[in-house]
């Protein structure tokens, strides 16, 4: 057979523009040069993900991006100086702020001061121009082969932040890594970020994502999660990008033996979210708990796939994703449970769960379990629905006015995620976020 | 940990070599020379006597074929089909005109009555020491291609009901073939269908009129004696307004090394508050204990609730074939229609089944549900697939979906693929999975009731079952219940 010249789209086509153009100016020596041209090559034989691969059935890039933008400029200093004044939800919590501005590790307006002994924090640039960053994930991840959009932030990762804590090292005070974007020409970042916990340590990491309405950026964010042996890590992510934006996010993690995870993630921004998580549990008699919700209304478009593999015996997981669509918004949610053979008495749970607000809305859920072990308990769940009239109507019957029952049963829906959170502030500010949603909504 | 191991260890030893139907037919039969072509379409339709829109129909599929690729999302594994290498047609060298059951080839009655079918009316209508009130069974049996034997046609054709062989109707009822046939799977809907368009030999044909309720149980028996061929049956059931019939299905073949090919149709159509009751037991030939033969079975089957208050109920036990490739749905187009799936999946030895459905709600106020059970042993892998999908329209579209798996040995896999696609907020949906191996404390406390190993694993997996059995019609429950004790012999009292 003939090779069929694939038909490229204009945003396969700019792209390509894109890392011949900004390629050869990325940091990196060698080594990195090497591993960018073989992940673009992966990525632009396979071009963008499309309906037809299983893994982004819900979500068609190639249709719904229909181009791709140059590179972000570094922020010049009147922009990096408003990124590092502006207050948001977190502001006054006290965290350890690291903001990356258009992309670009800002390292005058974050906080470095005063580090805790065994954090380690670093550019992601230098790593790359010293040639010492990795780009492959880790083996035994459960990245599927090829992942695309992966392989294109591997091609074009500019920059992000690298953070270790040696192995011991438990941390009192939350992370906070702040992506934000600038208002400017639109344009893409492509940041590549690592979070490692050695052994026994212990750790809050906030990670929020925000930028302007009306302006069409795009965002490819990759973090690398490394949770050592008897370790802990709080993680909390919040998506609430500009309503024109384009966020690709995936986070690849690898969990130690009894370690303990609680991820919590917030959708409600962004005009296109995937929000991909390939989690492998390596070590045996590991508790992980993932949640997450979306609020979405207008025509936002929120896909959360996540790939979670118990390699180990012994291993709890809980999932619980709930997405609350409004408008003719869509929330798609792929989550696979995956036992290996060696993962005996293994104890997995999911649950997803979609409110559907009005006639336009859609909701697919796609949770899945793959098991070749037998010695487990492994159940999931999915329900969608619209708001329960009878609940509504108790709450009517008592003198409350339909939008603030209906905002109260939304609540409690969506309440049930970040109850998860074990961080005083960061709960409250995730409830006001919610809260700030609705009132939107109207 | 013993009690479990004990279990393991038999199910182990539990050869799918144990397969009772694996016997072979002798009786001279005629076949086709292998290969496929459109020669080989023309040949089978020639045989067939078949009007030429028929043929030409065939041949669109064919040529409808030769452009697909076969689907490989589906999790098994298999050396890629020679379809080269196979019989298209196998039939029994018949006498001219069979005036009546006396007349089919002895070996081939008597195979029935080995694999416990019953062809003869008159043992049937004998009605020796069989209990009172139960139910009488029309059968059609296929023997390879070509369907053999139809049973208690005058009686069903008094009641205004059509069971015939599907190649008789193209030529008998051209008019209802030709509205029906492939309106609900179309030629080209996948590649084994629109194979199946364009090489079936035969199946079954129903047609239920308006207001009749089916005086009997409608069966078909399908058995593959031939080497190197493959089966490719097609059945279309017609369920008129307020019509109701059920339908039985029985599958068995021969044990052979080499891997068989059934690649089957089934269409159903209901109509205004017609009622169309599909229950399959598939035992076709898993293979042995190596994984070497068994029947790769991939086979489409749909039915389309078109009118008001239809229902279609799908109730399946499979335990036979090295590869179940089966997704029997519902399309609930009518308003107030319902589907239902029951599903019994139990893959042992080598065998790989990806079985499950698609309830598509585009009606208002249409409803379904989905028990499916699967158990997997030895070193098989046992996949639930399946797909609930309301439409905008379908307003108060309501679903309920169980699918449970039970693991039996650390060398098997049981996995679960729903989809669930919501596109009205007045859909309620709601789906469930677990996935365990029988808890050792159940066995503990049966054991200690002096219940053997065995007697408390037999309960286990009966009551693991049981809620889909009830849904087979009785006589089909009965058989269903033994095979699933010869399926998983060892582990099953």
């Amino acid at each position: 057979m003939n090779a069929i010249p694939a038909i490229r789209t204009k945003a396969e086509q700019d792209l390509g523009a894109v890392f011949a153009s900004a390629g050869p100016r990325l940091p990196g020596g060698r080594r990195i040069a090497a591993a960018r041209a073989a992940a673009f090559q992966a990525f632009a034989a396979a071009g963008l993900p499309h309906r037809r691969l299983e893994a982004w059935k819900y979500t068609d890039l190639r249709r719904l991006m229909r181009d791709a933008k140059p590179l972000a400029a570094a922020p010049d200093a009147v922009a990096r100086a408003q990124a590092g004044q502006a207050t948001g939800l977190f502001s006054g919590l006290g965290f350890r702020r690291l903001l990356v501005v258009d992309g670009v590790f800002v390292a005058d307006q974050s906080d470095l001061s005063d580090l805790e002994p065994g954090l380690e924090i670093r550019a992601m640039r230098d790593l790359l121009a010293a040639d010492v960053a990795d780009l492959a994930p880790g083996p035994g991840s459960v990245v599927p082969e090829g992942e695309p959009m992966l392989a294109l932030n591997a091609a074009l990762a500019g920059d992000g932040v690298q953070i270790r804590l040696a192995p011991g090292t438990r941390l009192a005070r939350p992370i906070h890594l702040a992506f934000r974007v600038t208002a400017g020409v639109p344009a893409a970042m492509f940041t590549r970020s690592a979070f490692e916990i050695g052994a026994g340590g212990s750790a809050t990491l906030l990670e929020t994502f925000e930028g302007p309405d009306g302006s069409d950026y795009q965002v490819n964010a990759v973090l690398d999660l490394r949770v050592g042996d008897d370790a802990r890590l709080d993680h909390v992510r919040l998506i609430g990008e500009g309503d024109a934006a384009l966020h690709v996010g995936t986070a690849v993690a690898e969990i130690g033996a009894r370690a303990a995870v609680n991820a919590v993630s917030l959708t409600c921004g962004g005009g296109l979210v995937r929000s991909q998580a390939f989690v492998t549990l390596a070590g045996a008699d590991t508790r992980a708990a993932m949640s997450g919700a979306s609020l979405l209304g207008g025509r936002q478009h929120a896909d959360t796939t996540l790939v979670i593999a118990h390699a180990a015996p012994g291993s709890e997981s809980r999932e619980t994703f709930k997405a609350v669509v409004d408008g003719a918004a869509r929330s798609a949610f792929q989550g696979r449970i995956t036992v290996r053979q060696a993962a005996q008495q293994t104890d997995a749970r999911m649950m997803a769960r979609a409110l559907l607000l009005s006639e336009a809305a859609e909701a697919h859920s796609k949770p899945e379990l793959e098991i070749f072990a037998d010695d487990v308990q492994c159940g999931h769940g999915a329900t969608v629905g619209a708001l329960d009239e009878q609940l509504k109507f108790y709450l009517m019957a008592r003198g409350i006015p339909a939008p603030e029952a209906e905002a109260l049963l939304i609540q409690a829906f969506v309440g049930e995620v970040i109850d998860a959170v074990a961080d005083d502030g960061i709960r409250e500010a995730l409830t006001k976020a919610t809260a700030a949603w609705l009132r939107a909504r109207g | 940990m013993a009690a479990v191991q004990e279990t393991v260890d038999q199910v182990r030893r539990i050869e799918s070599d144990q397969y009772k139907y694996g016997f072979v037919t002798d009786i001279e039969s005629e076949k086709a020379p292998k290969g496929l072509s459109e020669e080989i379409v023309r040949f089978i339709s020639a045989k067939k006597d078949e009007p030429d829109w028929m043929l030409n129909w065939r041949l669109e599929a064919y040529k409808r074929w030769l452009t697909m690729t076969p689907p490989g999302w589906a999790r098994v594994a298999h050396p890629e089909i020679d379809f080269q290498d196979l019989h298209y047609y196998a039939a029994p060298k018949k006498k001219p005109a069979l005036a009546s059951l006396d007349e089919v080839d002895p070996e081939i009655l008597k195979t029935y009555e080995k694999l416990g079918i019953p062809l003869r009316e008159q043992e049937i209508l004998a009605g020796v020491a069989r209990p009172e009130g139960e139910r009488r069974i029309a059968v059609d049996a296929v023997f390879d291609s070509v369907s053999v034997a139809t049973t208690f046609r005058k009686e069903l054709e008094a009641a205004g009901v059509i069971f015939m062989p599907i190649s008789e109707a193209i030529r008998a009822y051209p008019d209802l073939i030709r509205a029906y046939l492939g309106s609900v799977v179309p030629i080209s809907d996948n590649y084994y269908a629109t194979l199946n368009s364009a090489v079936f030999s035969d199946g079954s044909f129903v047609f239920v009129p308006e207001g009749v309720r089916c005086p009997m149980e409608l069966s078909t028996y399908f058995r593959i004696n031939e080497r190197n061929t493959g089966q490719f049956e097609r059945t279309l059931i017609i369920a008129e307004k307020g019509a109701y019939v059920s339908y039985l299905e029985g599958c068995t073949a021969p044990q052979r090394d080499e891997n068989q090919l059934h690649a089957a149709v089934v269409e159903l159509v209901a109509l205004d508050d017609a009622e169309i009751k599909y229950s399959t037991v598939q035992n076709w030939y898993p293979g042995n204990a190596d994984g070497v033969g068994g029947i790769y079975n991939f086979v489409t089957k749909r039915g389309d609730c078109r009118g008001r208050n239809a229902k279609i109920s799908w109730t399946q036990v499979e335990t036979g074939s090295a590869i179940t490739w089966k997704y029997p749905s519902c399309i609930l187009r009518g308003e107030n229609s319902s589907g239902e799936f029951y599903s019994i999946a139990i893959s042992n030895g080598h065998q790989q089944v990806d079985s499950g459905t698609k309830m598509i709600h585009l009606g208002k106020n249409t409803s379904s549900r989905i028990i499916s059970k699967g158990i997997a042993a030895g070193v098989s892998q046992n996949t639930y697939r399946g797909l609930v999908s309301a439409h905008r329209k379908a307003v108060g579209a309501r679903n309920f979906t169980a699918c449970d798996s039970l693991l039996i040995g650390d060398r098997c896999g049981a996995h679960t693929v729903p989809y669930i696609e919501a596109k009205t907020p007045s859909a309620v949906f709601e789906h469930e999975a677990t996935t365990s191996k029988i808890s050792e404390d159940v066995l503990f406390y049966c054991v200690q009731r002096g219940l053997s190993q065995e007697e408390a694993v037999g309960l286990v997996v009966n009551g693991f079952v049981k809620e889909v059995l009830q849904h087979l019609p009785m006589e089909f429950a009965v058989e269903a219940q033994k095979l699933i004790s010869i399926s998983l012999e060892g582990s099953v009292g």
